[in-house]
């Protein structure tokens, strides 16, 4: 049980962690400003949450000690991450005219 | 009755909610000042939440969620496919305007929010006249297609949901 919880985690983490990477290419590699924004407000969200799963099963099962207010970090990174998006393009689009 | 004591239960019932997570534990105590507390926020913020939007169909927000979270890990993979293994000029990218059918501000942004955070979509702007939602697109082969993707596959479920 405690194996497979832990190949379960491992597995959470490398995925999250290959999507954060990957945003942040996205920010280094694409070459306009608009499409630099599709990295980290998309690769992140799933990355952070695999992230923040692996946090869950970790507490709940390893150290058996219940804890789900990892939750409220997605649920603050779904509120607040189109609305920065939406600030940053609005305010590129204003320097632009 | 209910009404004037409780202006938003929905918005009540999640304040509750929160404040139980953030403290991590499920004793009464924290369940009591949380309900004390989102009465008081309710009632006290209601000034600031003039419209009278009703979620008319709970059972469907939990519907929303799931397509939601599914196309979140869907456009993830695809937007790591274009980040990975195109080069950044070869990319089809362009704005893209979605005509609204909603109209009640708290569904546009939920709508804008939802595109801002699935598949190779993101919402800059609203149109001054709340009629349409400007979208800037990654990479898109048939625009019209994708358009209509996000009407059919979100704005009827937001319609369904808030009035």
């Amino acid at each position: 049980m405690s194996l497979f919880a832990e190949i379960v985690i491992t597995g959470l983490l490398v995925i999250g962690a290959f999507f954060v990477l990957v945003g942040s290419m996205a920010l280094n590699k694409l070459p306009d400003t608009l499409q630099r924004l599709h990295g980290p407000t998309k690769s992140t969200t799933l990355g952070v949450g695999s992230v923040l799963v692996a946090s869950i099963i970790y507490f709940n099962l390893i150290l058996e000690k219940f804890t789900i207010h990892e939750l409220l970090i997605s649920l603050f990174l779904f509120l607040t991450a189109p609305i920065s998006a939406h600030l940053l393009a609005k305010a590129y689009l204003h320097t632009k005219d | 009755m209910l009404r004037a004591v409780l202006p938003h239960p929905l918005l009540a019932l999640t304040l509750v909610v929160v404040w139980t997570l953030l403290f991590n534990s499920f004793t009464p105590g924290t369940i009591v000042t949380g309900i004390i507390v989102a009465i008081s926020v309710t009632k006290f913020t209601s000034v600031y939440w003039p419209s009278d939007t009703r979620v008319r169909n709970p059972r469907e927000i939990i519907a929303y969620m799931a397509v939601f979270l599914w196309d979140i890990v869907l456009s993830n993979i695809q937007v790591a496919r274009l980040v990975l293994f195109r080069s950044g000029d070869r990319l089809k990218s362009r704005f893209v305007t979605v005509p609204l059918d909603v109209t009640s501000p708290e569904a546009i942004v939920a709508l804008a929010a939802t595109i801002t955070l699935t598949p190779g979509t993101l919402s800059v702007d609203v149109a001054a006249d709340n009629r349409s939602i400007i979208v800037h697109c990654l990479d898109v082969d048939d625009p019209d297609a994708l358009v209509a993707g996000i009407k059919e596959r979100y704005e009827l479920r937001l319609k369904r949901i808030l009035t």
